[in-house]
């Protein structure tokens, strides 16, 4: 390069494109994401977090929990379950459907409740269910999300978009020397979560997580003591005539992991959830109208 | 082109020595500055990755305050570490570099000091906020707004200086240092005023400002720290090998490729964004290969059979290990592009471990042979080969240390990760021996940091005190004439 404005042509180029990309296009495509209603629900998604949740992520900012927790559950892939829920009156038949499915390897087994057949989308399930209706039986199709992380319990299915979209800063995380916290809500009881923050190994034996004593007081018990005291195991008792109350920090910071749940079925991201197949055998209204 | 604005102007009719010697006193108080602060920062940033990273010895050590939280000093190091030190060193190199492949002294020496000065005030205060907790909570840009914007402020005050005397500069033909050094200058402002736009003074919503989080760093400590560094390498390396740059049409190469493919990397594979995105960003990153392997070329051609007189060492070993480190660095990137190694090495240390060998191997190394370069020149104080050549072995060591094994706890910990039957803590754990290991190698590097500070601060003042002594021995006649007066 001979000039230098052909230099700060080239650097301007370069970086206006990826600019353009991951900047603007985003923006573009995202930036008018709005609440929407998850599959088979009528509340919007996502609702935003209650006030003191929402000063507890202040909390989790502040300290950086982000270094070492991710808040993005992944998933390998998604199938379908065909569930059976009712056999009917012409049980023979039913059985021959199943045994049709094995290849005839279950040729003979009684049918049972539960899960009997495992196709790659909702469409391909469709003309089981069918069948077995026909035959008097009643079977659902269940979506289900697989992934280590699933397995691992950290989400029923994977993060999009939508399960961000009140966070500021968005706190996704880029390592897991803890586990992954997207649906931590859906998980362990506020009690525990005072506890693990208070001391990690008083809940989990070998845990690597550094204890917060400082969300903590330790005081001298007046009268009966505080209510909120920590309820602690006896290696991990302050000196005799002491408390542990959490702070207003530790108690906002546990209501925002509280308030992590990555469950609803959306579009983008389909997956059964228990309430929905709920048995469709009922007849009770849909509404939480008392029944005429 | 060959590598010697110098070597030709040795021709020139004006005198090359008195020249350089009036080049260098003009750059002086910036380019001191600059370094004075960065080494300072050096050793802060050091301080705080060693506690950050001995968490993970006993997670019980200093977890009394909130200010020794993990969160919070591995957000220092990081911060002191890239604004601190890398930012102000390259910015003194650069101002260094076009002024003596220029061959003009630097216009608004002053203005350049003054935003030398108030950038260290902004890191200052920046770093005192983190350890308040107003990190922003967006990884390498954890500086709270109102020193961000300080920040955007004192690079303008140093970049347009640069500028100006580059756009007046005698020798007008261009070398490759000036090319990046130049796209470095302009390179960071965009970035750094986009990250400041977006996520702090009128953020956008949901996950996209994790997108410009991304885009911003990735751009940050990928294109601009090569940018940087590589303007430093390409003027260093064939001065101290005393060969000419082989060649400029291999670092044009470098040139485009990096700034062109470079620019779409960082976004993490698989992240809730629009699929597009990941993809994109992963295929980038594969195409790093390409200025990795013509950075190799070049520094193979360049740097070959060049050997140092005084062993091993000194500045050229500096530069020639923080070139090849830069190349591990790209070919480690490409590899962790592909969809089956990414799915190992996501979420783990590994993606750490090149981003490390980047700032330490690489960048630091680099800065510190244009310290080792550059202050004796500006102070007119010599910096004994010794000295640098123990900080050598306290620092390539160190680096390796940090970086290298962190590659290894990552394969081992995600491989376990993968594996749903394996409890987390057990999977997460595989890695600790390697990670512990890197302890080790900040140690070392601390060490060489005190070392380079001790240096670079007993350089400046012996030269101040030079210049006081200077002073003061032409006093009397001043006295004398006052009392005349």
């Amino acid at each position: 390069m001979k000039s230098t404005s052909t230099v700060f042509l080239a650097a301007f180029a370069a970086a206006s494109l990826s600019w353009a990309g991951f900047v603007l296009a985003p923006q573009i495509q995202l930036g008018n994401l709005a609440q929407a209603k998850p599959t088979g629900s009528d509340n919007l998604y996502p609702s935003a977090r209650p006030g003191v949740a929402v000063q507890g992520a202040e909390v989790y900012r502040s300290l950086g929990c982000v270094y070492c927790h991710s808040q993005q559950v992944r998933q390998e892939a998604t199938h379908v379950d065909v569930i059976l829920n009712e056999i009917g009156t012409n049980r023979t038949k039913v059985e021959a459907i199943i045994a049709d499915l094995s290849h005839g390897s279950q040729k003979g087994k009684a049918a049972q409740i539960g899960k009997i057949a495992e196709v790659a989308d909702v469409p391909a399930g469709e003309p089981l269910v069918a069948r077995l209706r026909e035959v008097g039986a009643k079977a659902d199709l269940k979506v289900v999300a697989t992934g280590p992380d699933i397995s691992r319990g950290w989400g029923i299915r994977q993060s999009v978009a939508q399960d961000y979209l009140f966070d500021r800063p968005v706190q996704l995380g880029a390592r897991r020397n803890g586990p992954d916290l997207a649906n931590v809500g859906a998980g362990k009881p506020i009690e525990w979560q005072l506890l693990h923050l208070y001391q990690p190994k008083t809940v989990v034996t070998d845990s690597t997580m550094p204890p917060y004593p400082f969300l903590f007081e330790t005081r001298k018990i007046v009268g009966a003591g505080s209510a909120d005291a920590l309820k602690l195991p006896k290696a991990f008792e302050p000196e005799a005539g002491y408390e542990v109350v959490p702070t207003e920090a530790a108690r906002a910071l546990v209501a925002y992991l509280h308030s992590l749940r990555v469950d609803a079925p959306l579009y983008e991201a389909p997956v059964t959830v228990a309430q929905v197949v709920a048995p469709i055998s009922t007849n009770s209204p849909a509404t939480n109208a008392p029944a005429k | 082109m060959s590598s010697s604005a110098e070597s030709s102007s040795c021709g020139a009719p004006s005198s090359p020595a008195s020249d350089n010697a009036a080049i260098d006193a003009s750059c002086r108080w910036p380019v001191l500055t600059l370094f004075k602060g960065a080494a300072f920062w050096l050793i802060i940033s050091s301080i705080f990755g060693l506690i950050a990273s001995l968490k993970f010895h006993s997670p019980k050590m200093l977890s009394g305050s909130a200010m020794f939280s993990y969160g919070r000093a591995y957000a220092v190091w990081a911060d002191a570490l890239v604004y601190g030190f890398c930012i102000p060193t390259a910015l003194a190199a650069g101002l260094w570099i076009l002024c003596r492949l220029g061959r003009v002294s630097l216009k608004f020496p002053v203005l350049a000091t003054v935003g030398g000065k108030l950038w260290h005030l902004g890191v200052f205060f920046g770093l005192i906020g983190i350890l308040r907790g107003s990190t922003t909570g967006y990884e390498w840009f954890e500086l709270p707004k109102t020193t961000t914007l300080i920040l955007l402020a004192a690079f303008l005050l140093i970049a347009i200086p640069a500028f100006v005397t580059h756009a007046g500069r005698v020798e007008r033909t261009l070398q490759p240092a000036q090319w990046f050094t130049l796209a470095a200058l302009f390179w960071f402002p965009w970035i750094f005023s986009t990250a400041i736009l977006l996520l702090q003074c009128f953020p956008v919503r949901g996950v996209a400002q994790a997108a410009i989080a991304w885009w911003f760093s990735g751009n940050l400590l990928l294109v601009w720290l090569a940018l940087a560094g590589l303007g430093i390498t390409f003027y260093l390396l064939p001065k101290l090998a005393q060969r000419p740059l082989q060649s400029s049409y291999t670092a044009l190469f470098v040139f485009w490729t990096l700034i062109g493919f470079g620019s779409w990397t960082g976004l993490q594979g698989g992240v809730a964004l629009p699929a597009w995105m990941p993809t994109l960003s992963g295929a980038a990153s594969l195409m790093l290969i390409a200025p990795a392997l013509a950075i190799a070329l070049c520094a193979a051609q360049t740097g070959r059979g060049a050997k140092s007189p005084d062993g091993v060492g000194t500045p050229l070993c500096y530069t020639g290990f923080g070139v090849w480190s830069l190349v591990v660095a790209l070919v480690l990137i490409a590899i962790t592009a592909c969809p089956e190694v990414n799915r190992v090495t996501d979420f783990t240390w590994f993606g750490h471990s090149h981003t490390l060998l980047r700032l330490y191997a690489f960048f630091a190394m680099t800065a510190f042979a244009a310290a080792y370069h550059i202050v004796p020149r500006v102070t007119g104080i010599d910096i004994s080969t010794s000295k640098i050549k123990r900080h050598f072995w306290l620092a390539m060591p160190g680096a390796l240390l940090m970086s290298l094994p962190l590659a290894v706890a990552g394969l081992q910990s995600g491989l376990k990760l993968l594996d749903a039957n394996v409890e987390f803590l057990t999977a997460a754990k595989a890695g600790m021996m390697m990670f512990r290991l890197t302890t080790l190698g900040e140690v070392l590097f601390l060490l060489g940091a005190l070392l380079f500070g001790a240096t670079v601060f007993s350089a400046v003042y012996r030269s101040c005190r030079s210049v006081v002594c200077n002073a003061v021995a032409d006093e009397p006649k001043l006295s004398g004439k006052e009392v005349r007066a």
